[in-house]
């Protein structure tokens, strides 16, 4: 059933009883062309343009748990192309304009909403930093505004700027981010997708490879059976070395978990997504009133999706730092999940050394925003065996080559990114 | 999670910095000495590009170095499981 006005006028008149299901309810095939590891945003983005865009055939999305369990349900759902490298701003910029167009071509309300993204800078020289980037963003054609501390503190009155050890000098804007809801993310791909023809099977969990005599990947064995394919996509995040090792490949990542916080419900008060970088926190208002934020990861490897203490008092400090009124609000919810930390703090989009499985993989903490692209970039991957322009500089030969693509220049330091 | 330092006992994670997986050994690199670093071996550049990058990156025990910066300020070798947090066992990286 497509969703419209009159869907939603119709069904509410009849009791809201004969809604269709939205993906799903069907059984695990024994044969697909091709079979996509991993129902979060990315696997369910890049089924629905594989089915979309490319004739490859039957696609299966196999998922663990339930579909929006994962990380595409455990972020601060922001949005946002500022970015600086070479590799990095087309491909966040692709992604900025897929969000912009994704509810008509999902067919489905994923809120979408333009806030702007504010990032704060606390120095001269950082202001001179961030001067660089927003002009390397808007050399690539993207949105990007510098900001004065009026400027700042116009978008955000409620804003300390004269914190004695990070004093606010200025900000970098970009009007076009902002913030999705991401469950509806999930949701609106797992049924776009699905009304496609894709399999969406949840609860189903890879446990091997099939690989012939050659090597070459032939098929998957799961909790629910055997699948025979020639393609596999893996998409799956913090849980990528776990496959990989299935296969005797090791990858250049790390996975480690990062938390994120909601407080009860208030009136509007922040109407922008505000990053302090100093501190690393990053808060926005959802539109039910509660403050979304998140910080830094805990920072050693980590595979529990659940954060320790000590961080959470350290980001609440950071909040209180920056917006020293929320000290009253109370954190209703905190929750965990786990990041696939690449070496450079860049992704990796390419094939494995097995013939016929792909990774999608290193997102680091920037795996949301990115998923339409992704799931572009990595649906035309999947399909042509060659690299989207966007995605090109993702290959994994990079860390070997030193051609690394390091927004922070952190180094090989994956807690650090 | 609290990680037993042999020096200090018992203290709160929070005393510790994380010092990354600890089975990564530099590779040796006695072939390059005198020699002009440009010319290094494909065999050396892939064992660099493996104990700089390349991590197991495990489900369950990991061994790690925890630096303990708000106590006695020794480097450890620690095994935890990276799944449960449980440190299984705690050892000077001195060796003694």
């Amino acid at each position: 059933m497509r969703y419209s006005a009159f869907s939603l006028f119709k069904n509410a008149l009849l009791g809201h009883k004969h809604w269709g299901r939205a993906w799903g309810g069907v059984d695990l095939k024994d044969r697909y062309d091709v079979v996509i590891v991993g129902g979060g945003g990315h696997g369910l983005a890049c089924a629905y343009y594989l089915s979309k865009h490319h004739n490859v055939g039957k696609i299966a999305v196999l998922e663990k748990g339930w579909i929006g369990s994962g990380n595409v349900g455990r972020n601060t759902t922001i949005i946002r192309s500022n970015y600086m490298l070479e590799g990095n701003i087309p491909f966040y910029e692709l992604s900025m304009k897929l969000w912009e167009g994704l509810e008509s071509d999902i067919n489905f309300n994923a809120m979408v909403s333009q806030r702007g993204v504010l990032n704060l800078c606390h120095s001269d020289a950082q202001y001179d930093a961030f001067c660089r980037r927003g002009n390397a963003m808007r050399v690539h054609g993207v949105d990007s505004e510098i900001l004065d501390v009026d400027g700042v503190l116009k978008l955000v009155p409620e804003l300390e700027v004269e914190n004695a050890r990070f004093c606010v000098k200025g900000g970098l804007f970009q009007p076009r981010g902002g913030t999705v809801r991401h469950d509806a993310v999930a949701w609106g791909y797992a049924r776009a997708a699905s009304r496609r023809g894709v399999d969406i099977i949840e609860n189903c969990e890879v446990l091997g490879f099939l690989r012939d005599s050659a090597g070459c990947v032939e098929g998957v064995e799961t909790s629910l059976g055997l699948v025979k394919t020639g393609k596999v996509g893996l998409c799956v995040a913090g849980n990528s070395s776990r496959l990989a090792d299935m296969v005797d490949v090791k990858l250049p990542l790390e996975s480690h978990v990062l938390q994120a916080f909601v407080t009860e419900s208030v009136k509007p008060l922040l109407d922008t997504v505000l990053t302090f970088g100093a501190g690393h926190l990053y808060i926005s208002q959802s539109d039910k009133g509660s403050l979304v934020f998140g910080g830094d990861l805990d920072g050693y490897n980590s595979y529990a999706q659940r954060g320790s203490l000590p961080l959470v008092e350290h980001i609440a400090e950071d909040a209180m730092a920056i917006l020293p009124m929320l000290g009253r609000l109370r954190i209703l919810r905190s929750w965990g999940g786990i990041m696939d930390m690449s070496m450079d703090g860049s992704p990796v989009m390419d094939r494995m050394p097995v013939e016929g499985i792909y990774i999608n993989t290193g997102w680091c903490y920037g795996g949301f925003k990115a998923v339409p692209a992704a799931g572009w970039c990595f649906a035309h991957l999947l399909a042509k065996g060659e690299s989207h322009d966007a995605s090109k500089a993702y290959r994994w030969d990079r860390f070997e080559r030193g051609f690394m693509i390091d927004e922070k220049g952190v180094g090989a330091r994956p807690a650090s990114h | 999670m609290r990680i037993d330092c042999p020096y200090c006992g018992g203290r709160d994670v929070s005393e510790f910095v994380y010092g990354g997986d600890a089975t990564k050994v530099r590779p040796e690199t006695g072939e390059l000495e005198g020699g002009d670093v440009r010319e290094v071996s494909d065999g050396l550049r892939k064992l660099f590009y493996e104990y700089v990058y390349v991590r197991d990156n495990p489900r369950g025990d990991h061994e790690e170095h925890w630096y303990h910066a708000g106590g006695c300020r020794s480097w450890l070798r620690v095994c935890r499981n990276t799944a449960t947090h449980e440190v299984k066992w705690v050892k000077s990286e001195a060796g003694d």
